[in-house]
């Protein structure tokens, strides 16, 4: 992939009291950092930009528009890992397609996570795998909802440095949503301040 | 065989074990109370009006008129499959998927019975024709109207879950497969059970009024058993149908969960 292209994207028809058009561009060996109030609506947002929510504006990969590609095959290059991710079958290894091949321990996993109980995992276990669930698509872009809110300091030091990984083959690209700004400073030079009327891309100085 | 007449007094004693059950449900706080009456009332009311009109009905044999009291049978059992929704669909689209099921399992399978098994003259004699309908409407209503509402409530109860699948670049109908066929299960439940405990536990009604009003045992038992399969099999098609056309309306054409479309009642 090369680029990520927003164009007056909004959703006011669905939430009514967001008001703004978000535009920017992404590139392969990017991430992008999006930051504002809770509750303005930036969950929906990124449902959006995977297509999983009506919106008005484009949205395309390569200038290709998400609507030319097959939904499901949008949603694997574009894909959304949610800041509560859902499980629906009884143990880890039937969320992963190949479980054998993905190298749990790279989030601090031990091998026999494979066999644990959904209903035994903690929040922030849950939020670990699902980057690795995300992963095993091999998603052109990734949208993080606030990927490290459940994680203690280790494992959010280990989630993003596997972020970095991921785009540092200049294949990948972040978009990364997040609440604490001595972090997102640290992932990303650029950032969306986003508000109910505008959306703003600014660099950290 | 002569038929032993129930009086009105009959009908009252009969009535006053619903007045008794009336008193428990009220004072157990079941909120059905009300329920409960007015289904007796309009039970009395709907049963006492039929006698009369069906008196009418069979004394004609104009296909326009049996066609119009088919069509107030079904329309009523539209309405009534969209009331029982707890979780129903906007835009009225419970009720004209439910009338549009009804009709399917109902309708078709009542004139293909008219028409090839049982073969009155003419086809459409009243005597026939309404009876075997209502059985069918009646029955399939329930089964659908089951089904209906165990895939609303599943796929409200699941929408996180069916939405999380959508992001890992599942297709909408794999996502729903489970849902579905749940649904679809839930809604054959009673009839499956009913065909299958008919004649040792249960002595079926149409079975029953038959053989109080004199039809030897062994006729009525035919009717019965033709009724039973007309009933499952046009319960279980009208229940796809259903389960098929909501699932596919709860998407729009990106598969995106449309889960506005479903508003608690």
């Amino acid at each position: 992939m090369n680029t990520l292209k927003v164009k007056q994207l909004s959703i006011q028809e669905i939430v009514n009291s967001l008001k703004l058009k978000l535009s920017f561009e992404l590139k392969a060996g990017e991430c992008l950092t999006v930051n504002g109030p809770s509750g303005l609506g930036k969950s929906m947002l990124l449902k959006a930009i995977a297509d999983i929510l009506p919106h008005t504006g484009e949205i395309s990969l390569d200038n290709i528009t998400a609507q030319q590609f097959p939904a499901p095959e949008w949603r694997r290059k574009v894909m959304l890992v949610p800041a509560e991710s859902q499980w629906w079958f009884e143990t880890v290894a039937e969320h992963f397609n190949k479980p054998k091949s993905i190298d749990f321990k790279i989030l601090g996993f031990s091998n026999d996570i494979l066999k644990r109980d959904i209903h035994h995992l903690s929040s922030g276990e849950k939020q670990r795998l699902s980057l690795l669930r995300a992963l095993q698509y091999n998603p052109e872009v990734l949208l993080l909802d606030e990927p490290t809110a459940n994680l203690d300091k280790k494992n959010t030091a280990v989630v993003e440095s596997i972020v970095k990984d991921f785009i540092s083959d200049f294949k990948h690209a972040v978009l990364w949503v997040g609440h604490d700004i001595e972090q997102l400073k640290k992932i990303s030079k650029r950032t969306i301040k986003l508000n109910a009327e505008t959306a703003q891309e600014v660099s950290w100085t | 065989m002569d038929i032993i007449y129930l009086s009105n007094a009959d009908l009252a004693l009969a009535f006053s074990l619903i007045i008794l059950l009336g008193i428990f449900t009220y004072r157990m706080n079941l909120g059905n109370t009300r329920q409960l009456f007015v289904a007796a009332l309009r039970n009395f009311l709907q049963l006492l009006l039929l006698g009369y009109v069906l008196n009418f009905v069979f004394d004609s044999h104009n296909i326009w008129f049996i066609g119009f009291i088919s069509l107030i049978m079904l329309l009523v059992a539209g309405w009534e499959i969209n009331l029982r929704q707890k979780y129903r669909l906007k835009r009225n689209l419970g009720f004209k998927i439910g009338v549009l099921a009804l009709f399917i399992s109902s309708f078709t399978l009542t004139w293909l019975a008219l028409q090839f098994i049982v073969v009155p003259e003419p086809w459409y004699h009243p005597q026939y024709a309404i009876p075997l309908l209502g059985m069918l409407l009646g029955n399939t209503m329930n089964g659908i109207s089951l089904g209906m509402d165990k895939l609303n409530h599943l796929i409200y109860q699941q929408r996180f879950m069916i939405e999380q699948r959508l992001m890992l670049g599942e297709e909408s109908c794999d996502v729903v497969r489970q849902i579905r066929n749940d649904a679809i299960r839930t809604g054959m439940i009673p009839i499956l059970n009913s065909m299958a405990i008919a004649g040792i536990v249960s002595l079926p009604g149409l079975m029953t009024g038959q053989i109080l009003s004199g039809t030897a045992p062994a006729e009525a038992v035919k009717y019965q058993i033709l009724i039973f399969y007309m009933i499952s099999s046009g319960t279980g098609f009208g229940i796809i149908f259903a389960v098929w056309q909501i699932s596919k309306n709860m998407f729009d054409h990106r598969q995106r969960l449309l889960i506005e479309q479903l508003k608690i009642c």
